[in-house]
């Protein structure tokens, strides 16, 4: 296919189960499309080359990096962002409300990646030593908070789950 | 609520994608690039932008010639001090020389920011290359290549002073020593870079400026100074901002100018937002120093005398002026009593990026300098690094202590309070010091090297001029609370929310803290140096004060009672003992401001209640009264306030992969009275975390032409969670008798000791001196294998 840089291509995404009919450019970035197209800046963009993972967002049920990948190439993807985390009523997800009980944010910027990336994992952390549970979250930095809180809040929330769905 | 664990009332906004940092203003804003020097040290000949011009969609290039006035003028020296020997600060956009790879030289601003980099990328720039000095080292020394053409040599500063009398006492130690140290080049690293957006409104002159920076309200006077307008013509936002840790301070970075300016120029908002390879070029570093020491003392390592003469990379230029090496020189001695002590440093230009404050300012190299001095003098004497310790220490009957050098804010450094054999012995406690030769011994036998470190720091925070805090009860009686501080995450909206709450006797989630907005106070100084809680926590306080004496003089005429009588309590203000004679704190504004009370029930309650609580006839309001509740005070300290902390590590040197294992790692921390101990510990974890990036992973390198080798995450090695165990923390609680909340600050703590202590158990574990740092596994297995074998 020829690409033009500045021609602008149509594409379809499904952002937390709503779905836009876009036109971008191929170039732009996945992160850029979210953040400025749809207006979805709880995603964000720290390195922009992969490494710091401040950019996670869960296409098709997988964290991917959005910062890695071109808009044009999520075209038909099923994407959820932080936005998308807490429940219709306003009510935290397990894992928000886990992060704020065990301080697993400071300035805030790498966590809504944090979420996503232990989006798929939290319900399992109990069964994972604290090594491996560190490394399942070893794709994303923080500057702030040291770890201590996130890991903390992570091996929580499958709890804080179980006790929100209690009767 | 004051010392609770309150969870944070900033999370629900940041945990869900609501928070607002700076690029998430103005989606619709013509964006800009930079064009930046790939040379760190070069004439520009001439710059041909024609093919920028030429692609569609683009606004403005602009160069040095189209600056005018003080835009075309050296960007300002923040703080000047009179050790400046030679004062140099870059120019927005480079004139004729440029002095760092990553100087900005052309600014491009086009409709988006891929189209500003395609059109940047077609801009040519001439260099005539000249001789870069990189090695601080050689930069020093007399008739080196010089990092400014034209310039007699590359000394930016120097300063010296000098506690008792050093030489003498060097002449009677029993035991004299020199060592060299040396402490390498590193960075904050946030992980949101910087970003400006600026929007200017020719109708009404109003130019508004959203800014990730630490400290809106300089930015908000140097820049109406710059435009020659109103102060009021001109307001600044720090949004939440994320993560900042020193290189967020500037004031003024060239896009903090230069976005502003383009904004007005163009008529149109415009935005710049740093990518992740300009931070690393374009945003300032820190940490590099190499200090030579000399250190008498006596046979039972009581230090005698204490000098250090150490250069400090300033990099390219000096817009910080001195105040690292500053800092380093007051701090190093750290809790120990030096009665002889002399510094004596020099600030050193070299074709680098400039360096300013990052977390630790300066403390860290002067903590391992000093920790490592103490460790091997221990060694040399063959005495308990621990003993020597607790021999030099300052004790508790001590204070107020002076050091006798002068501190960072111009005054004496005078250590307020503290205890800090008390500390050291409570860390030994904890990390099991008597049994630990036991382990060390059980762990030989198995070949496996492990090492104990200790460090002890002293930091200064606190420090003024001032903060101020606005407070206002809304007619709902939600409080609010401005303060000129920003935010980097410091939790500074559930901090200071307690502290009014405590006073105005309302539910911490009833105070709603608006942080870094000029609209909203004016006058402020910065998130930086350790310093909100002490100076704006304490305005805070007498703020509501304020507030609390309003709103019982006006209850206490409302309900006929003396003013003594009247508490605030549950929202509400009441006559003590007597519930039912309660008035809602928002209604008692409401009443206290005649005729706003316009819409809604409350103020249909309170029109009603005002009628007849003013049935006597009297006016509303005495002839001074301040309407409404409301009040802003400042908090002015008259000096710093010290805190202090003991930290020791167990780690092991994995022979195979020479990767440090950090066993254990445990600190002893006292930062006065605390707030939230939720938000300390973070604070302290969060520090310890970045010390040791800076121990083991993180190092700006360059080579020898002035090109960072690691300007990337990918090369510059910020640690993961599969890196940074979790320490184990100990608080002990010495009020500062300076403030009166009791408090100090804790932001930049957790970070000072944890490069010493790394080097002083690393050094324990190998039995090798380790006078350099970041160690790093190459480093590691050269001292494993000291024959040279192996590799």
């Amino acid at each position: 296919m020829d690409v033009r840089p500045r021609e602008l291509a149509p594409i379809s995404l499904t952002v937390n189960g709503n779905v836009h009919e876009l036109e971008v450019e191929p170039r732009w970035l996945l992160c850029d499309v979210l953040r400025h197209q749809l207006g979805l800046t709880g995603t964000h963009v720290g390195c922009e080359h992969g490494v710091c993972g401040c950019c996670t967002v869960l296409i098709d049920g997988r964290p991917a990096r959005s910062c890695l990948m071109f808009a044009v190439t999520a075209d038909g993807a099923d994407i959820r962002t932080v936005e998308g985390l807490a429940r219709g009523d306003g009510k935290l997800h397990p894992l928000q409300t886990a992060f704020r009980r065990h301080h697993g944010l400071q300035c805030g910027f790498c966590t809504p990646g944090f979420l996503m990336a232990a989006l798929p994992i939290y319900r399992r952390a109990g069964a994972l030593s604290d090594d491996e549970l560190r490394e399942a979250l070893g794709g994303q930095l923080c500057r702030c908070t040291g770890y201590v809180g996130i890991v903390a809040a992570v091996r929580a929330a499958a709890e804080i789950e179980a006790g929100d769905s209690a009767p | 609520m004051f010392g609770e664990r309150v969870e944070r009332r900033e999370d629900l906004r940041l945990l869900t994608g609501g928070g607002r940092y700076t690029d998430d203003f103005e989606h619709d804003a013509a964006q800009a690039a930079f064009v930046r020097s790939e040379h760190a040290h070069a004439r520009v000949l001439d710059v041909d932008v024609t093919g920028a011009l030429e692609v569609d969609g683009v606004l403005g290039v602009y160069t040095h010639e189209d600056l005018t006035g003080g835009f075309a003028a050296p960007l300002p020296l923040l703080v000047p001090h009179e050790g400046i020997v030679r004062p140099r600060t870059q120019y927005a956009l480079a004139a004729e020389e440029v002095c760092y790879a990553g100087e900005t030289i052309v600014m491009v601003v086009a409709t988006d920011r891929y189209v500003a980099e395609d059109a940047a990328g077609r801009i040519r720039v001439s260099y005539e290359p000249l001789e870069a000095i990189v090695d601080l080292a050689r930069a020093a020394d007399a008739g080196a290549t010089v990092a400014h053409a034209g310039a007699p040599d590359n000394i930016a500063g120097r300063v010296s002073e000098e506690k008792g009398d050093v030489d003498g006492a060097l002449a009677n130690a029993p035991h004299v020593f020199e060592w060299r140290f040396e402490i390498e080049r590193s960075a904050s690293t946030p992980m949101e870079g910087r970003a400006v957006v600026a929007r200017y409104d020719e109708r009404d002159g109003m130019l508004m400026v959203y800014d990730s920076t630490q400290a809106p309200t300089g930015i908000r006077g140097g820049l109406a100074a710059l435009f020659g307008v109103d102060l009021e013509r001109v307001q600044v936002l720090a949004p939440d901002v994320g993560g900042g840790f020193g290189v967020k301070v500037m004031q003024f970075y060239p896009e903090e100018v230069l976005i502003p300016w383009a904004a007005r120029r163009l008529g149109t908002p415009v935005k710049w937002t740093e990518d992740r390879r300009e931070h690393f070029i374009g945003s300032n570093h820190e940490r590099k120093q190499i200090h030579h020491v000399r250190v008498g003392c006596d046979d039972d390592g009581r230090i005698l005398a204490f000098e250090t003469r150490f250069v400090h990379d300033s990099g390219a230029y000096c817009p910080y002026g001195l105040i690292v090496p500053v800092i380093t020189s007051a701090q190093l001695p750290g809790p120990y009593k030096l009665e002889n002590y002399r510094y004596e440093f020099r600030a050193v230009y070299t074709n680098t990026v400039s360096t300013s404050p990052y977390r630790g300012a300066g403390r860290p190299q002067g903590a391992f300098v000093m920790e490592r001095t103490l460790d091997r003098l221990a060694r040399e004497l063959a005495l308990d690094p621990v003993d020597v310790r607790r021999r030099n220490l300052i004790q508790p009957d001590e204070f107020p202590y002076e050091v006798g050098v002068t501190f960072q804010d111009g005054g004496p450094t005078v250590y307020d309070s503290g205890d800090y054999p008390r500390g050291l012995e409570l860390l030994l406690d904890a990390v099991g010091y008597a049994g630990f030769a036991a382990e060390r011994e059980r762990a030989a036998a198995e070949g496996r090297r492990l090492g104990l470190g200790l460090g002890c720091y002293v930091e200064g925070t606190g420090i003024g001029p001032y903060e101020g805090a606005a407070i206002n009860v809304m007619g709902d009686g939600t409080v609010t609370v401005a303060i000129g501080l920003s935010t980097q995450g410091q939790a500074h909206e559930t901090v200071f929310a307690q502290i009014a709450a405590d006073e105005l006797g309302v539910d911490v989630e009833r105070v709603q803290v608006s942080t870094g907005d000029t609209r909203r106070i004016g006058y402020g100084v910065g998130t930086f140096a350790s310093r909100s809680a002490g100076v704006a926590g304490n305005a805070v306080k007498r703020a509501a004060r304020s507030v609390r004496h309003q709103a019982q003089e006006f209850a206490a005429r409302l309900l006929e009672a003396a003013v003594d009588d009247i508490e605030l309590a549950d929202g509400a203000a009441r006559v003590k003992g007597s519930p039912q004679s309660a008035i809602p704190l928002g209604r008692l504004a409401l009443v206290a401001n005649p005729l706003r009370y316009a819409y809604g029930a409350e103020a249909t309650e309170a029109a009603v209640f005002a009628r007849k609580a003013y049935s006597s006839g009297e006016a509303p309001l005495h002839e001074d009264a301040t309407p409404g509740l409301n009040a802003v005070e400042y908090y002015s300290p008259r000096s710093g306030v010290f805190g202090f902390g003991m930290h020791a590590a167990i780690v092991e040197i994995d022979p195979d992969t020479c990767n440090l294992l950090v066993r254990r790692y445990v600190i002893v921390h006292d930062c006065g009275r605390v707030i939230n101990p939720l938000v300390v510990d973070g604070q302290v974890q969060g520090g310890f975390a970045q010390g040791l990036g800076g121990a083991f992973f993180e190092r700006i390198v360059y080579d020898d032409t002035g090109q960072i080798q690691n300007a990337s995450f990918m090369d510059f090695l910020i640690p993961y969670a599969t890196e940074v165990p979790a320490p184990e923390l100990h608080h002990t609680e010495t009020p500062s008798p300076s403030n009166e909340l009791g408090v100090k600050g804790v932001g930049e703590a957790g970070a000072i000791a944890v490069p010493a202590v790394i080097a002083n158990a690393v050094a324990d574990a190998l039995e090798r001196p380790i006078d350099s740092m970041p160690l790093s596994p190459l480093q590691l297995f050269d001292m494993l294998h000291p024959d040279g074998n192996g590799r």
